[in-house]
């Protein structure tokens, strides 16, 4: 049992194979893939494997804390950051094997012509929260 | 009211329905419900006999759950005439079994095992597991349907119940329920249904390392190595508890992993120091383990104890012999090289296996140690 982060990028992932982007995808496709996107979940809710899907906006403040009394420093967007974060899904899973087979899958969702668009996604686990009683 | 002394009577209830004909999915639902019942009424007006009660509010639980279902009129038909009296039999340590049969995963075995043998809630065990409910009641309700037609009369394999245990027990704590003690409760009540070993040797293993819990983390969840541990923090009466139950299983003479696992941690609660700690047992203790399961982490101790018994340089020799890829190798070399007083090296080390750390409180230990020795302190 251990938790797993599926991380989405809008940028900083490398090239996917099927790399016509959204905006040029025909009703059907779009469709198609946010159909997809919602039978993965489902079928985790229905295993008992899912623990969390979001979504997030693709512009965000840069925040940092200025000194004393003072409020706090914003800035960007920043057009040239590398790493973008779309979103993530969170899996509870009874294995390493178990989370990559599943990315595997959420990387499958078609795109262009119905196609896979074999997207990267970044498998981060979780720190546990407990060690094993070893001494 | 005894929340835990109702919960123990889970198991057996279930059995006395499953017995009457009803169905163990079934039966499970009902007793759950039974459970509630029992916290709202039994405060006011205690029962005389609360496992009678239980079974009698469980058994109409099941038969009015039955009956609204049309499409198992025909079951109903077959069930309705047979509510006998309470059977003497008890069919607790068949729940065990069919919790941790093995056509279950792991995390399935667990929260069936922890619902049906334990009595916690889907929502008790989804915070303790830090998913969400409904994760949780698709988890639990799906091993319910893997485990429909698997005869509830054979004996199953102590193995996979102690297995299943040994995994909630290391799981600890993380909300309101004490899963470390909640193992330690059904490991308890497992032992009291059945004369075997190394069921008594895991429930040693949990008491023996229960009873350090309190000395092994600081308040705010900084873990505390062995050898700065408070002993006179240890629960001794645990102690003393864990080492009678193993000692007893030991003269049984069919040693088994978790006896070994238990007496090695035996040793160290037994030590009033660790330099005084009988180490060269300990090493001993982890050859024996090894013929029994040979793991990577039995490997990694054993070359540790090693470092202890004859020395840091004949514990990085043993290390060396493993594949450095290894969960906590870097960790244990960045020790080893300390006390064999090669400070640069152990520092560089300890920050290397910081960036590997399985858990946050590891992490945050090895990188103080770094930081130490690169600071220059003591």
């Amino acid at each position: 049992m251990a938790k797993y982060l599926l991380l989405k990028h809008y940028r900083g992932a490398p090239e996917m194979l099927n790399n016509v982007s959204m905006d040029k995808w025909t009703q059907e496709e779009i469709d198609a893939h946010i159909g997809y996107m919602n039978d993965f979940a489902a079928r985790l809710r229905e295993t008992g494997e899912f623990v969390d899907s979001q979504a997030l906006a693709a512009e965000g403040t840069w925040v940092r804390y200025d000194g004393e009394g003072r409020p706090p420093v914003t800035d960007g967007p920043f057009a040239e950051t590398k790493d973008l974060i779309a979103g993530w899904m969170v899996i509870d899973v009874d294995s390493y094997e178990r989370a990559l087979a599943l990315a595997g899958e959420l990387s499958a969702a078609p795109g262009a012509g119905g196609r896979p668009i074999h997207e990267w996604l970044e498998l981060r686990p979780f720190m546990a929260a407990h060690a094993d009683c070893i001494e | 009211m005894n929340e835990s002394l109702l919960r123990s009577l889970t198991p057996a209830v279930i059995g006395v329905l499953v017995r009457r004909g009803a169905d163990f999915a079934a039966a499970e639902d009902a007793v759950q419900d039974a459970l509630v019942e029992a916290v709202r009424r039994w405060p006011d007006d205690p029962p005389r006999d609360p496992k009678g009660w239980l079974v009698t509010v469980a058994w109409h639980r099941f038969v009015d759950a039955t009956r609204s279902d049309a499409a198992r009129q025909r079951r109903e038909e077959h069930v309705e005439p047979e509510p006998g009296p309470v059977s003497g039999a008890d069919d607790t340590l068949q729940l065990y079994f069919l919790c941790a049969h093995p056509s279950l995963t792991p995390s399935s075995a667990v929260a069936l095992t922890l619902r049906a043998v334990g009595g916690l809630t889907t929502r008790q065990i989804a915070r303790a597991y830090l998913v969400p409910e409904a994760t949780m009641a698709q988890r639990i309700s799906r091993a319910k349907r893997t485990v429909t037609g698997v005869r509830f009369d054979r004996p199953g394999d102590v193995a996979t119940v102690l297995r299943v245990l040994y995994l909630v027990f290391n799981e600890g704590y993380s909300g309101e329920v004490d899963l470390a003690a909640e193992a330690i409760r059904l490991t308890r009540q497992l032992a009291a249904a059945i004369d075997h070993p190394e069921v008594a040797g895991l429930l040693a293993l949990m008491l023996l390392h229960h009873a350090r819990r309190a000395s092994r983390t600081t308040p705010d969840g900084a873990l505390v190595p062995l050898a700065a541990q408070d002993r006179s923090r240890w629960d001794t009466a645990l102690i003393a508890e864990g080492v009678a139950i193993l000692q007893t299983a030991l003269s049984r003479d069919r040693l088994g992993e978790f006896q070994a696992q238990a007496a090695i941690a035996a040793l160290h609660a037994d030590a009033p120091a660790t330099a005084e700690t009988d180490w060269i047992q300990i090493v001993e203790w982890y050859d024996e383990l090894l013929r029994l399961t040979d793991t990577p982490v039995v490997r990694l101790n054993r070359a540790v104890a090693i470092g202890e018994a004859d020395g840091p340089h004949a514990g990085l020799a043993a290390l060396a012999e493993l594949d450095p890829a290894l969960p906590r190798h870097t960790a244990a070399a960045a020790y080893l090289h300390e006390r064999a007083g090669d400070r640069a090296t152990a520092a560089r080390l300890y920050a290397e296996a910081a960036l590997k750390a399985p858990t946050l409180a590891e992490r945050d230990h090895l990188t103080q140690q770094a930081a130490r020795l690169n600071t220059g302190r003591q």
